[in-house]
């Protein structure tokens, strides 16, 4: 009973990361309707930028805000630089391009830091939270950032007339158009927004698995499950699908006898099937209508 | 048909000509009067990038050999190329050293996914595939790949040596291990297994990992609750980091023994926390530059000289380059025993016939023995613990030599 306990509250911890990814899944979702293969590297590209920043000496409380700014300043950049001249190219053009920028991207954090693991200081400080407790206080702080950037997320979208412009953009960009919305600025807008979620989800993580270019591999897979499990289109849904993913995994890791162990990941992956071959637009998403 | 069958006929006539021939011509390729040549495959680039170092130093460590009169007044031609830790570019690049360039040997090719690759064409086209830079245990295997040998412990060896250290000092143990589930971990595991004999019910649990987790914290949440009051850690640098940090964050605090891949201070220690890194133990085969009580050593004192004089840029204070230096002793070595038979039969036949060489950077008391039916030329080790600062040795050295 002890273990099962300490195994949920241990997927929990590692569902936060998979949160925080699923969470820079949606935005970049909400934007282009698009995965971006390259959304975990561009993360690691922050992180490594935060990481530089504190190797130079520079206090936390600056680095922070100055690699979210900074990761905001290069997911736009990327758009325009990138995206913008392909914009009406067939889907397969940004996949192919989404590729590119992912080996760009690894390779040159490989060139500039190389590969050894570096070892990413926490914000909220070292050690358990309390005596005896599974939750390291990193990892307590990690979780309580995601809600704190979910809440902002939904409110983001919820009230505020950018928000609401972003959706409009991407659901329907014709539409949007006619009622005078910049829709590829919308579109850099989002990549922007993503890229500084990216950041904040690449410096809460590092400190748990370390910093190196291959950190976000797996991690971007896991919280896309978690994005698609939840549903692509809310915030809220990614952020569950992700505690789920990180605790399905653990409890089949640890109490499916033989395969258990090495199956971990297939089996959490078996279970997003199901879901969305039952629910397709996920736990919490919105069933999307489009007219043809 | 007149031609197919005259053909046959003139297969068959060679094949006669071969078998009945005066014994089995020897087959030397890749050496003059004056040189030698040598094939080295490296990642000089990619996410192994850092072990390039080794062909780096193995390449001045033979413009040194060359500097001082060669092997038996033959200059090392040393040809290295960059395969990025990638298999296909393995084969690529073995099949132009022996094809193209003509080589004698190749050389501590580095990697075992890169050696695997390569395997089954060196030996069927005959060429040495010496000393190869991988810990894996088949490479060890003279009856089927006469032509393949390692050359630092392999790791069940090295695992054998902390069943035999538990079972003489823990009778009591329970031990939980963690490990990579792939060949690497299991050829680990299995040495271990095979070490602890009649008494692997000491084992309580084993828990693999897959190199795509993103964490073990689940793995060690386990471990702990099975009650292990030892812990074998049988993971690559990132994985054991996370280990070691996450035992202790979780009060969990058994002895730990570390495989000797992930045993650097500055890469994996450091990062996982000095003060949780305390009391961890691994076993060790060569001297660490870094280390003050070999400062004076006559060995690491001739290597700094090296350093200063043929490799400038190189890191003194890295195990690679040490590493490298000590490999390519040891090919020397072999090259000064084969004398003026450079065949590439009486090369493997003189790797096969090194005993107790004494070869430079080696812990003291660590020799190299082969012979034809023995392909692991080290096979002892010392164990060290860690002081939170450095690594102190205890015991003696264990040898657990074949022949």
């Amino acid at each position: 009973m002890d273990l099962f306990l300490q195994q949920i509250v241990s997927g929990f911890a590692t569902g936060g990361i998979y949160a925080c990814m699923a969470l820079s899944v949606v935005m970049i979702y909400q934007a282009i309707h698009h995965l971006n293969f390259a959304q975990g590297e561009m993360a690691t590209f922050s992180t490594f930028i935060a990481w530089q920043l504190l190797a130079w000496g520079l206090p936390y409380f600056a680095v922070i805000p100055l690699a979210i700014g900074l990761s905001f300043i290069g997911g736009f950049v990327v758009e325009r630089v990138v995206f913008k001249p392909i914009e009406n190219a067939p889907v397969l053009s940004h996949i192919v391009i989404f590729i590119a920028l992912f080996a760009i991207f690894n390779s040159a954090m490989g060139f500039i830091w190389d590969f050894s693991i570096k070892p990413v200081p926490s914000a909220f400080g070292e050690g358990p939270l309390y005596e005896g407790s599974l939750l390291s206080k990193h990892q307590t702080g990690m979780i309580a950032v995601t809600m704190l950037v979910l809440v902002l997320l939904w409110a983001f979208f919820r009230f505020t007339r950018v928000g609401l412009a972003m959706r409009a953009a991407a659901a329907n960009p014709q539409s949007a158009r006619l009622v005078g919305i910049r829709v590829s600025f919308m579109t850099a807008l989002g990549w922007g927004m993503a890229s500084a979620i990216g950041a904040v989800a690449g410096i809460l993580i590092a400190p748990v698995v370390f910093l190196e270019p291959n950190m976000m591999l797996s991690i971007l897979l896991y919280g896309f499950a978690g994005a698609v499990l939840g549903g692509l289109t809310s915030p809220l849904g990614a952020v569950i699908g992700g505690f789920i993913v990180g605790i399905v995994e653990n409890l089949a890791g640890t109490y499916i006898p033989v395969v258990g162990g090495e199956l971990k990941l297939p089996i959490a992956l078996f279970l997003i099937v199901v879901v969305l071959v039952v629910k397709p637009e996920g736990l919490l998403g919105r069933r999307v209508v489009q007219r043809v | 048909m007149l031609t197919r069958r005259t053909s046959l006929i003139a297969a068959a006539a060679t094949a006669l000509a071969f078998a009945a021939g005066p014994g089995s011509a020897e087959t030397v390729v890749g050496v003059t009067d004056t040189s030698i040549k040598i094939g080295n495959i490296m990642p000089y680039s990619g996410p192994a990038s850092a072990y390039g170092q080794i062909g780096g130093t193995i390449e001045k460590y033979f413009e040194m050999v060359n500097a001082n009169g060669g092997v038996n007044g033959r200059m090392i031609e040393f040809i290295t190329y960059d395969d990025a830790y990638s298999p296909p570019k393995t084969v690529e690049q073995a099949r132009k050293l022996v094809e193209s360039d003509e080589v004698a040997l190749i050389f501590q090719p580095l990697g075992t996914p890169p050696n695997s690759a390569i395997h089954k064409y060196m030996n069927a086209k005959k060429v040495p595939q010496l000393f190869v830079a991988t810990g894996a245990t088949k490479w060890g295997d003279p009856e089927n790949y006469p032509w393949t040998m390692g050359w630092q412990p392999n790791y069940q060896t090295e695992a054998k040596i902390y069943a035999r250290y538990i079972l003489d000092n823990m009778p009591n143990a329970k031990i939980g291990i963690l490990y990579q589930n792939d060949d690497y971990g299991k050829d680990y595991l299995k040495g271990f297994r095979d070490g602890l004999g009649d008494k692997t019910s000491m084992i309580v649990a084993e828990m693999p990992y897959e190199v795509a987790d993103p964490t073990v914290d689940s793995q060690i949440i386990s471990l702990k609750a099975s009650g292990a009051d030892v812990f074998f850690n049988i993971t690559t640098p990132k994985f054991a980091a996370q280990a070691i940090k996450k035992a202790h964050e979780i009060g969990w605090t058994p002895t730990q023994f570390l495989n000797n891949v992930s045993s650097s201070v500055g890469s994996v220690l450091t990062p996982a926390g000095l003060e949780a890194s305390t009391g961890i133990i691994t076993a060790g085969y060569q001297m660490d530059p870094t280390d003050p009580q070999f400062a004076d050593h006559p060995e690491m004192v001739a290597w700094r000289k090296f350093m200063d004089e043929f490799h400038k840029d190189g890191d003194k204070t890295s195990n690679f380059t040490a590493y490298g230096y000590a490999a390519a002793a040891t090919l020397e070595q072999v090259l000064k025993q084969a004398g003026d038979n450079l065949s590439r039969e009486n090369i493997m036949k003189e790797a096969a016939n090194l005993r107790q060489v004494r070869i430079p950077l080696l812990l003291p008391g660590v020799t190299i023995s082969t012979s034809p039916t023995d392909f692991y030329p080290i096979e002892s080790m010392r164990l060290q613990r860690f002081n939170g600062t450095t690594y102190e040795f205890f015991g003696d050295v264990i040898a657990a030599e074949s022949s």
